[in-house]
């Protein structure tokens, strides 16, 4: 039992560490277009609600601690806690999804999917709540007053940026920027921009979905009485899951949301 | 546990239908096999699947080949671009990085080390749901007409422009790699939590010590891969220009990622092959091996190493001069440990027994053909030499000369020395050593002209070529029909001595190693009793001694080794 319990544990981390340089190599890819394109990542990061952001944050720093504590009473033996414990972190898991939602509708809405029907610059914000209220009645899914339809807006290829200017984009290369690229202009590199943003967070809210998927399967077991004080181990192996998920948000909200932004 | 013969009925195992009970009869039909946690069964599952895929790849190289007969080519440059991919693809991924740790490591890997089962049971055998699930995209992709980015898949040309299956072919890559992760793991923690007593880090056989570097490599590259190649499906979707130069993205930067894992991926490859040559080289000679810690601290030496090599492939690539000779300096420091490995195995050979069955031939082939795909590995590292050679047969010859004179040598010969304790019959002799000397001078035949037609020029991808290289590819075309004919032949008789060969005593070599201490095929939980290991690795007895203590074996080499007792040892 012992045994494999270090077994186990010895596996998650390295588990844990090939999920390092999986997202590590996302991570390298913002790194060096935000250094090649900074203007066009500041833009596009004001777009997204710091207020979405920051109370996400807060709400997967609570489900650590719930997780966490999910793990204490494991170990104590309390079956009761566990589930509840286990429970309450599923919740918030759901509540970050839920926030991830509204967030990924509001970008469609704003013409910024870059897979869709792209448009740069924005008119306006048509739905970022700017205080606590707004946030609450807009997670549970009531516009705020004053709420505007959305601007006419242009289509991509005709919005040319001709203030912008922006590194040579090749590692390696000085030079000259081919004619396409300074036509397309910031436009193009904000794509860029939510398209990384995209992708990162769309790997973190799958991770996401899995831990709520394991950490259902758990609180059912704990339910039927399947954890002892001796045998526990799965869960405190999703905990250094769900806390590997929490730290990668950590890291996200900031690279994303605060690009441009400054107390 | 007896120090000599393990027979296991003497033993008091139960029998079925007058045989001993092995993991091979405990349990019948396919439901048996779908469902088994056996690492040995999971060993044999992807021994049956990956040896399919190594004769879908093998034939994609005829076909290859066939096509360079003629300067003007046998099928048009579309078709000839979707054969040379797929014949890449299909061996890189879904035959050379499963092939040694998948089939010898799984089976052998918690048999050396004197346990049960590998750490996770299931997750064995859920890393062969998901190679089959992978192999089924690739597969598909191939069959719905194929992908013709080469298995490099290189921006912007896999995103944009190209019109063939890279998001199948790139989904089966990214399930294969989540294969390749799970097994890497199992291996990583069951060396570190499921050793024997007595069985410390310096009695490990220097196969262990092969498969957990190799197990390192995997679980550190294998994740860069797989969000390379999600982020080139991504943009193939979105087309947003991450990686293409046109809209200011920079197709460099997938170069980098690329080959941030499939440099690496070269030692995956090769590096539990070399921990098959140790067994071959010190069982086949009786020798310790010289300089055990040194060739099992190579291995790890490489494994790190090969992490910092990447951008040797980017020389022509607009990669800064300054950062080409970082990248150089440190490709020929990989040449240390890899020279170590081949020096210390030929000082094992000095004043050895050396006997020359079928394994032994393909260990001393391995030295020989990778050698010669090394030292061309430094040509290719100079900055000046690559410029020159960059892109031609030349760099085609060096990773053959690696990868199948290598790898594939390693592999074939693990196969010969363990197939009597795999499947409890040995296989013909006289057969086996006839198909390995003709697969010896088939691949020289093939691939040393490549090295010419390189050096001259001849630029690899292309399905034309100008008629004063077509004698050398005629050559080459001819050495891979003769290595393929080589080929067939030990798939034939492999399959024959599963019925018709001699049955394998225990130990039918004389070789040292716990696998040899238990029955061939083993029992289900690999020993009747848990080993107590108080032997060093590669500890052999002579002959003479070993026939005084009479074990019934059917040759003059089948003995077995004594362990020393504690404290005799001098």
């Amino acid at each position: 039992m012992e045994q494999q319990r270090e077994a186990g544990t010895l596996g998650m981390w390295w588990f844990l560490l090939t999920e390092i340089m999986f997202f590590g190599g996302m991570f390298l890819a913002y790194t060096i277009y935000r250094h090649l394109y900074f203007d066009a990542f500041a833009a596009g990061s004001n777009v997204l609600s710091i207020w979405w952001g920051a109370f996400n944050t807060a709400v997967l720093i609570a489900s650590s601690l719930t997780m966490a504590l999910a793990v204490y009473h494991a170990q104590m033996g309390n079956s009761k806690k566990i589930v509840f414990f286990l429970l309450f972190t599923v919740v918030l898991g759901l509540v970050f999804l839920r926030v991830k939602y509204i967030e990924y509708s509001d970008k469609f809405e704003e013409h910024v999917f870059p897979a869709g029907d792209f448009r740069w610059p924005l008119a306006e914000h048509p739905t970022a709540p700017s205080n606590v209220g707004q946030l609450l009645t807009m997670f549970i899914g009531i516009p705020p007053a004053g709420h505007t339809a959305e601007a006419p807006q242009q289509a991509l290829p005709a919005n040319i940026d001709t203030k912008y200017s922006d590194k040579s984009p090749y590692l390696g290369i000085s030079g000259a920027i081919p004619e396409e690229v300074s036509k397309m202009g910031m436009a193009g590199h904000v794509r860029m921009y939510f398209w990384l943003y995209f992708v990162m967070t769309g790997f973190h809210a799958l991770h996401m979905i899995i831990g709520i998927g394991i950490l259902l399967v758990l609180a059912f077991q704990a339910w039927k009485g399947k954890f002892s004080k001796e045998y526990h181990s799965y869960i405190e192996l999703t905990g250094l899951y769900w806390h590997f998920v929490d730290i990668v948000w950590i890291f996200l909200f900031p690279l994303l949301y605060l690009v441009d932004r400054h107390l | 546990m007896s120090l000599i013969a393990v027979d296991p009925i003497e033993m008091g195992a139960p029998q079925v239908d007058g045989e001993p009970l092995s993991y091979l009869n405990d349990g019948h039909g396919l439901r048996s096999w779908l469902l088994t946690k056996d690492h040995k069964r999971i060993a044999i599952l992807y021994l049956i699947t990956v040896s399919t895929f190594f004769v879908i790849g093998g034939i994609f190289a005829l076909l290859v080949r066939i096509n360079l007969l003629s300067p003007n080519g046998v099928f048009d440059a579309d078709t000839y671009n979707r054969l040379f991919t797929a014949h890449g693809i299909v061996m890189v991924f879904f035959f050379l990085v499963p092939a040694v740790p998948a089939i010898l490591g799984n089976f052998l890997l918690p048999i050396m080390i004197g346990a049960k089962d590998l750490a996770f049971p299931k997750i064995n055998l859920l890393s062969w749901y998901m190679y089959m699930l992978g192999a089924t995209f690739g597969l598909i992709a191939i069959i719905a007409g194929g992908v013709d980015t080469g298995w490099t898949f290189y921006t912007p040309y896999s995103t944009s422009y190209s019109n063939s299956n890279v998001l199948l072919a790139g989904i089966g890559i990214f399930i294969v790699g989540f294969s390749s992760i799970l097994t890497g793991l199992n291996f990583i923690v069951t060396t570190h939590t499921m050793r024997a007593p007595g069985m410390t880090w310096f009695r490990l056989p220097l196969f262990v010590w092969g498969q957990y570097a190799t197990a390192l490599v995997i679980m550190l590259a294998t994740p860069v891969l797989a969000i390379t190649v999600s982020l080139m499906a991504l943009e193939r979707i979105a087309h947003v220009g991450i990686f293409d130069p046109a809209m200011g993205g920079d197709p460099v930067l997938f170069q980098h990622m690329f080959w941030f894992y499939s440099h690496p991926a070269v030692y995956i490859m090769v590096l539990p092959a070399m921990g098959v040559v140790s067994e071959l080289i010190a069982n086949m000679s009786r020798k310790n091996v010289f300089g055990y810690k040194f060739v099992a601290m190579s291995s790890l030496a490489i494994a790190v190493f090969g992490f910092l090599v990447w951008g040797h492939h980017l020389f022509v690539s607009t990669q800064s001069v300054y950062l080409g000779l970082i990248f150089s300096f440190l490709s020929y420091a990989v040449a240390i440990p890899s020279a170590i490995k081949v020096f210390n195995w030929t000082a094992t050979l000095y004043k050895g027994s050396i006997s020359y069955d079928t394994p032994m031939l393909y260990g001393l082939g391995f030295i020989g053909l990778f050698l010669i795909g090394g030292m061309t590995g430094l040509y290719v590292a100079a900055l000046g030499i690559d410029v020159h050679v960059t892109d031609t047969y030349f760099v085609i010859a060096h990773f053959h000369y690696v990868m199948v004179g290598g790898s594939l040598m390693g592999f074939l010969g693990g196969m010969h020395l363990w197939w009597g304790k795999m499947t409890g019959r040995q296989y013909p002799e006289y057969w086996a050593r006839a198909a390995m000397v003709i697969q010896f001078v088939g691949f020289n035949l093939t691939f040393f002209p490549q090295f010419i037609l390189g050096y001259l020029g001849m630029p690899r991808r292309y399905a034309a070529y100008p008629p004063e290289f077509q004698v050398l590819h005629v050559l080459s075309t001819a050495g891979a029909s003769i290595l393929g004919i080589g080929m067939l032949i030990t798939i034939v008789y492999f399959i024959w001595s599963l019925k018709n060969g001699k049955r394998a005593p225990a130990n039918p070599w004389g070789a040292s190693g716990l696998e040899w201490r238990t029955s061939s095929p083993p029992p289900t939980e690999n020993f009747y009793e848990t080993p107590i290991v108080t032997w060093e690795a590669y500890e052999f007895a002579p002959i003479e001694s070993m026939q005084v203590l009479g074990y019934p074996g059917d040759s003059s080499r089948s003995t077995q080794p004594v362990p020393k007792e504690h404290g005799t040892e001098d």
